[in-house]
């Protein structure tokens, strides 16, 4: 059997040659990203905002606007209704009512009553309520999380590596979390606690590229101690390539099925790390790596802890 | 490194075969073959989260200002009762505002004497070497009782887990019910009742506080006084439960809801639901006393500070047994026997967050979860294939193995897979096979350099580990992060994530080495195909 090679032997592709260009739009990108983010805002969840989240399945396909008015005339609010994975199923997003919280639970009660007299068959297949005091936790939480992860893994990096490389991962993280928060504003996809535990996979999985990259361009400066920086670099991107490609690919499948045919629920989670993964792999290749060669990463720039360090790693190795 | 004596092998092969065992009862739970699984085999399954097997997910929030107010109350009962034990001791002019309890007493020379009586009333705080309430003198007749700090989290910390035991009698009477009941943080507890498909009901029986009182009515009180909210002295108003007035009563309890042996559900004589009450022992001796002795009164049945109603006592109520009517229907008269027999609430629950999932969502979700992993799966069982050949077949079979080893932990640890669990599995899946990429892209290059097959192997594994090692470890990071701060759906894929992080570098290092090194050792081919 001929096997499948994506990507030819010993390629030699010059990275590095675009590193400029490419850092240039990627900055342009995180910040457009960014401003489009701040200016149009996200499309945040009841988890993050308060309010009731109701869904509702109908027995054969309903009519939204009919829907909508009839749940405009409960006066519960400004209502908005979206439909859910098929033309029988709904969800009704109702902002949190004033005073306390059994004044929410008459809102669900007040919906399924009504929805339950006018559509024969019909089924409330979830309720999700949440008060303003915990979506404000929960919102505060999720951003706690997210920043604690990028800088826990930034300093595992340093740990591991050098300074320069901290640097490195914790702007590539960066990057990827901008684009991805610009894609959820854009796209107006709802961000819920599902898309946050995404935001945290992603800062997990995109390093993964990275940390590799990394570790072939620490192995090769070891070893190639002549050699300058760039086409150190662009050897370490050629090396690695294949299994870029292919850990990508592998990823991307089975993502991807999730994303297709996966319960609608967690659509938003799979999409968010699917494209933190595609992010993830282009930054790997264009932040993580040039950054190096800015903060002046040379073979003998951290040579010394390095030999003492790797002793026992380098004899093994021989 | 290429070395597997026979011991390694069989070892390998063992935790395999338990991975696999484990984790079988939890594939075929839903199937008919369920019931013909061995009785001698490990039973562990894996529990579903909310999210797939349906049901309510409740945050209730204490009322703290509640609890205080409750503590304040009680205190200056006890308080009153105390200082009536010393008839020399004459108090005046009480007051409970501020938080704090202050009266004056009328003879200065009885003010240590009161002092000392209060003091025996309070309480050490555990280890903390404070006192539960402050006891001051200020003005040299005036006594001030002020709550201390240590004394009020202690308060609201018994509270919390009177709350959580009443709140669990309340959902479940029998104890039969798989739910969870547990206290977040100061003020709070997490409710889980899986497989309900009726929240309403649920939070109608936590959230009455059903603190029953028994109290005399004040028949002296000037009815134009209590119209407008006051009442004579050792007497309050309080409102009458169908909305239609007030009332005053004696501020003396009879007898409480504390005292109550059980409470049914039943009809009274024209067939209106009522609830049928039945005393401890002390409570039927108070309740019987206290009625012989007012007979021809009428006293007020009161729930959570409304007045449910005020018969007149036709005759003294000996047997300790008293039937409670108001405007119920049966389920409300149901639920509120349920509230009254598990005891009443120390402090009153807000729901701040619900979550109710039906059933047919959640076996909708599971299907196609199940759909998208066995998909997910082939397709990646493919594409390794095409890629590395042998190595690729390798690659799966730790793949497969991999799956059933974080079913089988999962199911030995009792975790709880969610729906986001589902995709953390997937994604897993995905992400578990770049260390066979890392290894078999290494091996090629290896070869490409002109290394001698093992040796190309052997270096494969090895230069390949520390990357293997650091992507792992960044994993372990986002995932802890997420599994300390996320609730629920989020940490179960947290859960996920952790354990398919050692699960996979067990199968797609060790398992694969072994896999490998005896296809070297058996075939000991002269060129890999890879």
């Amino acid at each position: 059997m001929k096997l499948l090679k994506l990507v030819p032997e010993n390629t030699n592709l010059d990275f590095m040659r675009w590193r400029n260009v490419a850092l240039i739009l990627s900055l342009i990108a995180t910040v457009v990203s960014i401003s489009y983010t701040v200016y149009r805002g996200l499309n945040l969840g009841v988890d993050f905002v308060g309010g009731q989240l109701i869904r509702v399945s109908f027995s054969q396909p309903v009519d939204v606007e009919r829907l909508r008015a009839q749940v405009d005339s409960l006066h519960l609010g400004e209502a908005s209704i979206s439909e859910f994975g098929g033309p029988k199923t709904f969800q009704i997003r109702l902002p949190k009512p004033p005073g306390d919280a059994s004044a929410a639970n008459s809102v669900a009660e007040h919906v399924k009553a009504e929805v339950e007299k006018d559509y024969p068959g019909a089924k409330i297949e979830s309720v999700d309520t949440v008060s303003g005091k915990v979506s404000a936790e929960l919102a505060d939480n999720s951003a706690l999380a997210i920043a604690l992860a990028m800088l826990g893994i930034a300093l595992y990096i340093w740990f591991r590596f050098e300074w320069q490389f901290g640097v490195g991962a914790l702007l590539t993280l960066g990057h990827d979390v901008a684009m991805t928060l610009g894609f959820f504003a854009f796209t107006r996809l709802q961000v819920d606690l599902n898309v946050v535990a995404a935001f945290l996979t992603i800062v997990g999985y995109s390093l993964n590229d990275t940390v590799v990259i990394y570790d072939r361009i620490r192995e090769d400066l070891r070893k190639y101690r002549k050699m300058a920086i760039l086409p150190l670099i662009n050897l370490s991107l050629n090396e690695t390539l294949a299994r870029t490609v292919v850990t990508s690919l592998t990823v991307l499948i089975a993502l991807g099925v999730l994303m297709l045919i996966g319960p609608e629920v967690i659509f938003g989670l799979a999409i968010a790390i699917f494209l933190g993964v595609l992010i993830g792999t282009y930054s790997s290749i264009y932040i993580s790596a040039p950054v190096l060669v800015w903060l002046g990463v040379k073979p003998d720039s951290f040579l010394k802890t390095d030999e003492k360090d790797e002793a026992p790693n380098a004899k093994a190795a021989v | 490194m290429l070395e597997f004596p026979r011991w390694k092998v069989t070892l390998l092969w063992l935790i395999v075969a338990i991975g696999v065992l484990l984790s079988i009862p939890s594939l075929i739970s839903s199937t008919p073959l369920a019931g013909h699984w061995p009785k001698f085999l490990p039973q562990y399954k894996i529990n579903l989260g909310l999210d797939l097997a349906g049901g309510s997910h409740l945050l209730l929030e204490a009322d703290a200002r509640d609890a205080l107010k409750l503590r304040l109350q009680s205190m200056e009962d006890a308080v009153q009762t105390e200082l009536r034990h010393d008839p020399r001791i004459d108090v005046g002019d009480i007051s409970t505002s501020g938080g704090r309890i202050s009266f004056m007493v009328r003879n200065p020379t009885q003010v240590d004497a009161a002092v000392e009586r209060l003091r025996k009333l309070t309480q050490p705080v555990g280890l903390t070497g404070n006192r539960d309430w402050d006891v001051q003198v200020v003005d040299s007749t005036r006594v001030v009782l002020t709550p201390t700090q240590s004394g009020t989290i202690q308060t609201m910390k018994d509270a919390m887990s009177v709350a959580r035991d009443v709140v669990r009698r309340r959902i479940d009477p029998g104890g039969t019910k798989e739910i969870t009941v547990v206290t977040e943080g100061n003020n709070r507890i997490l409710v889980e009742v899986p497989g309900t498909d009726n929240p309403e009901e649920l939070k109608a029986l936590i959230g009455q506080t059903a603190r029953l009182e028994f109290k005399l009515v004040d028949l002296a009180a000037d009815p134009e006084a209590v119209r407008q909210g006051r009442a004579p002295p050792g007497s309050q108003v309080l409102p009458l439960a169908d909305g239609t007035g007030f009332m005053a009563v004696k501020r003396r309890v009879m007898v409480s809801g504390d005292q109550l042996t059980d409470a049914k559900q039943s009809f009274d004589q024209n067939n209106q639901p009522d609830i049928d009450i039945t005393f401890n022992t002390a409570g039927a001796r108070r309740f019987g006393r206290v009625t012989q002795e007012n007979v021809g009164k009428p006293f007020a049945i009161i729930l959570d500070d409304k007045i449910l109603s005020a018969p007149n006592i036709n005759e003294p109520i000996l047997g300790g047994r008293a039937q409670i009517s108001g405007n119920f229907t049966v389920k409300s008269a149901h639920d509120l026997a349920v509230s009254l027999s598990s005891g009443k609430l120390p402090v009153k629950l807000n729901v701040i967050e619900e979550r109710s999932i039906g059933p047919d969502l959640g076996t909708d979700s599971i299907h196609k979860g199940a759909l998208a992993s066995v998909v997910g799966v082939a397709g990646v069982i493919i594409f390794m294939l095409v890629t590395y050949g042998r190595f690729g077949v390798y690659a799966n079979i730790a793949l497969v193995v991999n799956a059933f080893l974080i079913l089988g932990i999962m199911a030995m640890f009792n975790a709880t897979l969610t729906l986001p669990g589902i995709a953390g599995f997937i994604l897993t899946i995905g992400a578990a096979v770049d260390a066979n990429v890392l290894i078999n892209e290494r091996i090629r290059e290896e070869l490409r350099r002109g290394r001698r097959i093992l040796d190309a192997v052997d270096t494969g594994y090895k230069e390949a580990m520390r990357a293997i090692f650091d992507a792992n470890v960044t994993h372990v990071i986002s995932a802890s992060i997420m599994a300390y701060f996320g609730s629920g759906p989020v940490r179960g894929f947290a859960v996920v994530l952790l354990i398919g992080v050692v699960t996979s570098v067990f199968t797609a290092v060790y398992f694969t080495r072994m896999l490998v090194a005896l296809y070297l050792h058996r075939v000991r081919p002269r060129a890999l195909h890879i």
